[in-house]
């Protein structure tokens, strides 16, 4: 056992500043864990108020588009 | 171009991973929605500017980047309080290993500088191409090829280099293939 503590200890070390593949990978992988946890959270109901409510210049409600007439009439302006 | 509906979804679209950039950028998850708030209100307010058709995650990134940046010059000297409030963004906690693991990542990368860190995680998380990333830091792509390089070896340095045996519990089947190339 405690053989295989030093051989462990003088196994091949990467080299200063020598990004071998494995750990370029390794750096990858932690990152977008990282990164993607977040983003699997969506969107926080603070956002999504936020672009409804500037959706709607001065605070006019949107009308409801609940499939009402299909037949617009474009002569109000 | 005006705020169309799928314009809007569109930015909606971008949220999350908008608050991920922020996220990773100030290590605060308070100030970080602070940002992506700021940057959805200067974005709509700006809209007319949008090109259609045009990269909008990058406009959009590009902003909160901006917005960080003067950001974080005004509270530079600010003591950060980073630790306690990223933890608070995980809705699910990890194993106690992973959850070390992933600390100890989060701390090398905030020992990056900047320029590295915004480099490498629009190149390496966010999955911008290294021209789109390069439009967002306003500078040249080998620019952000060098600083996306020099930030992956100083996060191989921080993290790996020390302790082969940092690689993995496993140090007998390292032991063995070790022992076996002779």
């Amino acid at each position: 056992m405690k053989d295989l503590k030093s051989q462990a200890s003088k196994s091949t070390t990467p080299g200063k500043g020598g990004l071998t593949p494995e750990i370029q990978s390794r750096i990858g992988h932690q990152l977008r864990a990282m990164y993607d946890d977040v983003v699997r959270q969506g969107v926080p109901d603070r956002f999504a108020e936020l672009i409804k409510k500037l959706d709607a210049p001065g605070g006019a409600p949107q009308v409801e588009t609940d499939g009402g007439s299909s037949d617009n009439n474009n002569g109000r302006d | 171009m005006p705020l169309t509906d799928s314009l809007r979804d569109d930015i909606l679209a971008a949220v999350p991973s908008l608050r991920a950039f922020a996220i990773s950028l100030s290590g605060n998850a308070d100030r970080a929605d602070d940002l992506v708030q700021e940057t959805l209100l200067r974005a709509l307010a700006n809209i007319d500017s949008f090109q259609p058709g045009s990269n909008l995650p990058a406009w959009l990134f590009t902003i909160l980047r901006n917005l960080f940046r003067s950001d974080y010059r005004k509270r530079r000297r600010e003591v950060e309080d980073a630790e306690g409030n990223y933890a608070k963004t995980l809705k699910t906690q990890p194993s106690q290993n992973a959850h070390l693991e992933f600390e100890e990542f989060r701390g090398a990368l905030e020992k990056l500088p900047q320029d590295q860190r915004e480099a490498l995680i629009l190149v390496g998380a966010s999955g911008f191409s290294y021209e789109d990333a390069a439009a967002i830091c306003g500078c040249a792509v080998g620019t952000i090829k060098s600083r996306v390089n020099r930030a992956r070896s100083k996060l191989a340095a921080l993290l790996y280099v020390d302790g082969a045996e940092d690689f993995g519990p496993d140090e007998t089947i390292r032991a063995v293939i070790g022992g076996s190339g002779g």
